[in-house]
């Protein structure tokens, strides 16, 4: 019990991590039909950049622990928002309105790219940053010695990651930029005809989809403790199958989805084997399309118009 | 601008919507063959012509999409032949566009909204209290999602959207396709109400020829993306050769 409660918190907080980089994957799908390839290399960037920051900080003698979080997460939230711009202004932009692949091969490109270019630059040894945030709450100590911990930094990124959701629903929801967004998503001829700048739109949804990995790359390097070139490889898959699993295009799936892959990588790990947690993550993936084509939460493609 | 010659049907002054030897291409294919239209504030203007004669072509060609290849497109005194959709759409023209394409996955009342989002925010509540005025029906279904609604709501939807951005100008690509006779002649009769009470003008591409040009002070007729014919609704309802291609039989 003790045991399962433990891998339960861990795979909730993987779980956000990759809830937030879904995110970015699937409102680019909705509103432009593609995968953006290179959104894990985002997540990566934006690691890279609060490493930076943090040894920046740190050579100035700034090293009180909320300011150098707060300006770590805004640092690269700027930053790998600027990148998601210029991403898409030069690799998918000159390519709207061509065939479906094209954006898809400059995407994955654009992600080979970002790669050696972090390698090149940042040396391809993994960068470690020495635990910050130690210590925890113990919810359960039993006699057999297994001990249940939530960890401080596990509820920063939790509860993170719950606000950011929220904040990011509200704004997809009710505000105007949000309905516009959505507008381009589902007509983005007739979003024109109403005054929608659908170009900026699909910027700024580039933009708000690389904010939201940057802090999920900086949660990262809190948690684990080291990076490297390749992470945005591996999490940028995961993510990317969260984004499918609760289906594409549907925000609450993407949550959902993240949530679960997060879940249940962590429990193969823990009750089965190590080696094969992915496995158990993309079959499961596979199982719930055969029965569920368009994924936990997205919709069915036949509609009345 | 001195050049643009009045119509002969109305009394002079710079037409609001001024379309000279207008040609739009898909590609390679010819779709307007050299286009000349006005409307002057306060008209209605209609324009008919068969299934493919090239109505809606020349509609999103007045919205900048696609651009127009050779010709000009003046409106308000402004050129905005070669200006992109949201710039000309900020200029107070609205399109309820043919096929309606409302929002499927938006409620009524967040498609109104999107049809506002280039005005002030403080005549929101009124513009919405007009267009429920209007269109009853609308209110009643607000909280409904766009695609759940049926045909003639939908364009009573459509048409309420793009009042919502106080236009000078609406254009209205077929308003009448696949309605009900009484539906039809509601949303004619909103319409003739609004240019009457408003001043609103109102371009207004129809098949159902009868209606439109008994609505409009004016018509033009399109064959093979050309205009074919020219004159006031009366006359043009009097033309054998208008009787014959776009009545006979098809008046309801």
């Amino acid at each position: 019990m003790e045991y399962f409660l433990q891998q339960l918190i861990n795979g909730v907080t993987l779980g956000s991590i990759y809830g937030l980089i879904a995110i970015g994957y699937t409102m680019v799908y909705g509103i432009i039909g593609m995968i953006n390839f290179a959104h894990g290399e985002i997540f990566m960037i934006g690691s890279f950049i609060a490493l930076a920051v943090f040894l920046a900080l740190a050579a100035l003698g700034i090293t009180f622990l909320p300011i150098v979080l707060l300006l770590m997460v805004i640092v690269a939230m700027i930053c790998t928002a600027a990148w998601g711009w210029t991403i898409e202004r030069v690799a998918y932009r000159p390519l709207r309105g061509s065939f479906r692949l094209a954006p898809l091969i400059t995407a994955i490109g654009m992600s080979i790219f970002l790669q050696n270019f972090v390698q090149v630059t940042q040396g391809a040894r993994v960068k470690p940053l020495p635990p910050q945030i130690q210590g925890g709450i113990t919810l359960m100590d039993s006699p057999n010695g297994i001990v249940v911990q939530l960890s401080y930094i596990q509820i920063i990124i939790i509860a993170m990651t719950i606000v950011l959701m929220t904040a990011f629903s509200l704004i997809i929801s009710k505000t105007s930029l949000g309905r516009q967004q959505r507008a381009c998503e589902q007509d983005r001829k007739m979003a024109s005809l109403l005054g929608v700048n659908v170009d900026r739109t699909i910027s700024l949804t580039f933009v708000m989809g690389a904010a939201l990995a940057a802090v999920a790359g900086m949660m990262f390097l809190l948690y684990y403790g080291v990076i490297d070139f390749y992470i945005g490889f591996i999490a940028g898959v995961k993510a990317f199958t969260a984004a499918v699993l609760g289906g594409i295009g549907s925000l609450p799936g993407a949550m959902l989805g993240g949530l679960a892959i997060g879940l249940i990588e962590t429990f193969w790990q823990g009750y089965f084997s190590v080696e094969y947690k992915d496995v158990a993550a993309f079959s499961i993936l596979a199982i719930v399309l055969i029965f569920l084509p368009s994924g936990l939460l997205g919709r069915p493609e036949v509609e009345k118009v | 601008m001195s050049a643009v010659e009045t119509s002969k049907t109305q009394p002079g002054g710079e037409p609001l919507l001024a379309v000279h030897g207008v040609e739009t291409f898909y590609g390679k294919i010819q779709a307007l063959r050299g286009v000349d239209i006005e409307v002057h504030r306060g008209e209605i203007v209609t324009l008919i012509g068969a299934n493919g004669a090239g109505k809606s072509t020349l509609m999103m060609t007045i919205c900048g999409n696609p651009q127009a290849r050779s010709g000009q497109i003046v409106y308000n005194g402004t050129d905005i032949t070669n200006l992109p959709t949201h710039d000309i759409m900020s200029m107070s023209i609205a399109q309820s566009p043919e096929g309606r394409r409302v929002f499927p996955r938006m409620t009524v009342m967040e498609n109104l909204q999107m049809g506002a989002i280039l005005e002030d925010e403080g005549y929101f509540e009124d513009d919405l209290r007009k267009v429920f005025e209007l269109f009853p029906r609308l209110k009643e279904r607000q909280g409904q999602r766009g695609g759940t609604l049926s045909g003639g709501e939908q364009q009573m939807l459509a048409i309420g959207r793009a009042l919502m951005s106080r236009p000078k100008l609406l254009l209205l690509d077929e308003p009448s396709l696949g309605l009900a006779p009484l539906v039809v002649k509601q949303i004619f009769e909103v319409i003739r109400e609004l240019n009457a009470n408003e001043g609103l003008t109102v371009f207004l591409v129809e098949q159902n020829a009868f209606h439109a040009l008994r609505l409009a002070h004016r018509g033009y007729v399109m064959v093979n993306g050309s205009i074919t014919m020219a004159g006031t609704g009366r006359e043009l309802l009097a033309r054998e050769e208008v009787r014959s291609a776009y009545l006979e039989g098809g008046a309801h």
